[in-house]
């Protein structure tokens, strides 16, 4: 039984490592006030290609910078519709996804089923990995958890304590007031989308490479829906972001641990998006004053207007 | 020096609005041309495939009818929910919801009662069951402000598995030999198609209508200019006494049950029983959203761009098989004739001026 709960726990954290990556970009991009849909589509685009950078070059890392890049460069697109065009983010976003799932698609073919013989080994950390219980669930883990983390903590330490991320956020609350300090609000919102995007495509690159090791069409199975749920859910903070994914990523792996208790596995398949619902509802009690939402969020600017 | 300039535009012609989306289409065609050369592929004949295979033979047309049914369906019935920024991206459940209603009702009274009965009462039970599967994110976005995009979506993915639940379970069928899926639906429950094709033409017509009804209910009644004043400029509509519940639960019926009748025509038309999700709907609910863009939002548009789209899956189908290409081709031609339509949109509000000056 103990075992078992280790074990549980330890896949909870791998779970919820994606979901935590997407979750930490797009509360950058939010928060500069540009709703990106097109995680879902980004984090395909992360996936096929650091796969097939990895299974080609045999270099796992190499892998994880193109994926970095190439989701940058396909949210470009998102970027410059909603942006430069003031395009309807919610449809300019969907785009994206249904351009970032067709493309992942067609690139990925000749790769289906392929496996990745190339292992990520986890990285055990000295001395902590040593405690019990908790040394096997957090200490003992693939590059990617930590990576993650750390990603997390930065972000909310860039959002909240540095000049350029304190400007990010008030191009979120009021462009025009932050535009007359000076501040180029385009450029912003160009760099806030693009981040949103790296780390949409390192969450992906995280799926293939490590979490299944293989690639498949629809492989990202709604986990970029989920990270934009959990965007919300976080109060667009990436500190809180963490404890949002991981408990996610909890609900994830319950779906395997309650299998052999006979309930229908599609109804367990059902829980994450149940749970998002959830969530959602949950959120909606809390008084929305408090909720922290990006005032402008999903508002196009218009430059020298009014 | 050159300097660009902008400026809103705000004669918009009816022509300039047709031109510019032919011209977003064209640019559309042209990045995905070059997707098509780096796959390997001779994009001028790829795309003459995709057309050819969908409007150049009567087979195609037949095909690309039978596919825009759904379209057509589903694209009107948004245009009413985008219209009032009630962003539906659940049509793909609440089609699902509908083939599910209509696959109970035709499975339970088919044997008893006559095809004058059992057909409508298939109709109405899948409209009603995608309308209550649409205004469930209708009062979860007005009682609860949570966001509509990702409710219909977690939505699409719960009716999904509860569909496959049925037929795998309860619903698993006695002549399927082990198989997933319901039984065939009884013979009355069956619809009629047009000699020599899959085009179940009760769908066809009653797809023709919503969209004429719709079109009417937008632009004539009291409901859609409401719904368009949501919309537009809430802060208004809530001066104006607008319902905005009321208001949202209709339109959300509305568009979810036509998605529902959607589910009607593929169950009781094309498959005569309920399998996996994925052999239900083949994306309509997604496609539809592209339909309604190209509609520029008005139902009575959809009609042509639900064929139009339609062709796209059918010749998309076309030149997997001639071509070798994969079923994800067909994404992203929609997706990037999506990108470029909004893109469009832009140009067509503002005027662009190059000015030359010395410096």
């Amino acid at each position: 039984m103990e075992d078992i709960i280790i074990s549980t726990l330890q896949r909870a954290m791998v779970a919820g490592t994606p979901l935590l990556l997407a979750t930490t970009g797009e509360v950058i991009c939010e928060r500069s006030g540009i709703l990106n849909l097109g995680v879902e589509g980004v984090m395909a685009m992360g996936a096929v290609t650091a796969f097939i950078v990895t299974i080609t070059t045999g270099q796992p890392w190499l892998g994880v910078l193109v994926a970095i890049g190439a989701g940058m460069a396909i949210s470009i697109i998102h970027a410059f519709a909603s942006i430069t065009l003031q395009a309807n983010q919610v449809v300019s976003g969907l785009a994206l996804t249904m351009l970032g799932l067709g493309l992942s698609g067609m690139i990925g073919k000749p790769y289906v089923g392929k496996p990745l013989s190339i292992k990520m080994d986890d990285w055990t950390i000295p001395y902590l990995s040593d405690i019990p219980y908790l040394g096997k669930i957090l200490f003992t883990q693939s590059p990617f958890f930590y990576l993650a983390i750390f990603l997390a903590l930065v972000a909310w330490f860039f959002l909240e304590r540095t000049r350029l991320g304190i400007q990010i956020r008030s191009t979120g609350e009021n462009p025009r007031a932050t535009e007359t300090q000076g501040v180029n609000v385009f450029r912003l919102r160009y760099l806030s989308v693009l981040i949103g995007g790296g780390f949409s495509a390192l969450a992906g690159a995280h799926l293939s490479i490590s979490y299944s090791k293989s690639w498949i069409e629809g492989m990202t199975a709604g986990r970029g829906w989920i990270a934009i749920a959990l965007t919300i859910f976080a109060l667009w903070n990436p500190g809180r972001a963490i404890w949002a994914a991981f408990l996610f990523g909890g609900i994830f792996v319950v779906q395997y641990l309650m299998q052999p208790l006979g309930i229908s596995p599609n109804f367990l398949a059902m829980l994450p998006y149940l749970a998002t619902l959830i969530i959602l509802f949950l959120i909606s009690l809390k008084d929305p004053r408090k909720l922290n939402a990006p005032a402008m969020l999903g508002e196009p600017y218009k430059r020298g207007e009014r | 020096m050159i300097t660009i300039k902008t400026t809103d535009r705000y004669n918009i012609t009816a022509f300039r609005s047709f031109m510019t989306i032919i011209l977003s289409l064209v640019a559309g065609l042209g990045v995905i041309s070059i997707i098509f050369l780096m796959a390997g592929v001779n994009p001028l004949h790829a795309i003459s495939e995709i057309f050819s295979g969908s409007f150049g033979s009567i087979y195609g047309f037949k095909e690309t009818l039978t596919k825009a049914i759904p379209l057509i369906l589903i694209g009107a019935g948004l245009t009413l929910a985008f219209r009032a920024k009630f962003w539906n991206i659940g049509a793909e459940g609440q089609l699902l919801m509908g083939a599910i209603f209509a696959t109970w009702v035709g499975l339970t009274f088919g044997e008893l009662l006559p095809p004058y009965f059992i057909v409508p009462l298939i109709f109405l039970a899948g409209f009603i069951g995608g309308g209550l599967w649409g205004i469930i994110p209708a009062i979860l976005k007005i009682k609860y402000s949570i966001n509509e995009v990702i409710s219909t979506l977690m939505l699409n993915y719960i009716c999904a598995e509860l569909l496959t639940m049925l037929i795998v379970g309860p619903w698993k069928g006695k002549t399927r030999f082990g198989f997933p899926g319901t039984n065939n639906l009884p013979d009355s429950a069956i619809l009629g198609l047009i000699p020599g094709s899959r085009i179940h033409y009760a769908t066809l017509i009653l797809a023709i209508l919503c969209a004429i009804v719709l079109c009417v209910v937008i632009y004539k009644t009291r409901f859609g200019y409401e719904a368009r004043v949501v919309g537009e400029n809430p802060d208004a509509g809530k001066y104006a006494g607008i319902n905005f519940l009321k208001t949202s639960l209709i339109l959300m019926a509305i568009s979810g049950g036509l998605a529902g009748l959607a589910g009607v025509g593929e169950v009781a038309g094309i498959h005569h029983y309920l399998g996996y999700p994925a052999s239900v709907s083949s994306g309509y609910g997604f496609t539809a959203i592209i339909v309604a863009w190209l509609a520029k939002l008005n139902p009575l548009f959809t009609i042509i761009s639900g064929i139009f789209f339609a062709g796209i899956l059918v010749g998309g189908d076309a030149i997997q098989i001639s071509l070798g290409l994969p079923a994800a081709t067909v994404e992203i031609v929609n997706g990037t004739l999506l990108i470029f339509l909004i893109m469009g949109d832009y140009f067509l509000n503002h005027k662009i001026t190059l000015q030359f000056s010395h410096t």
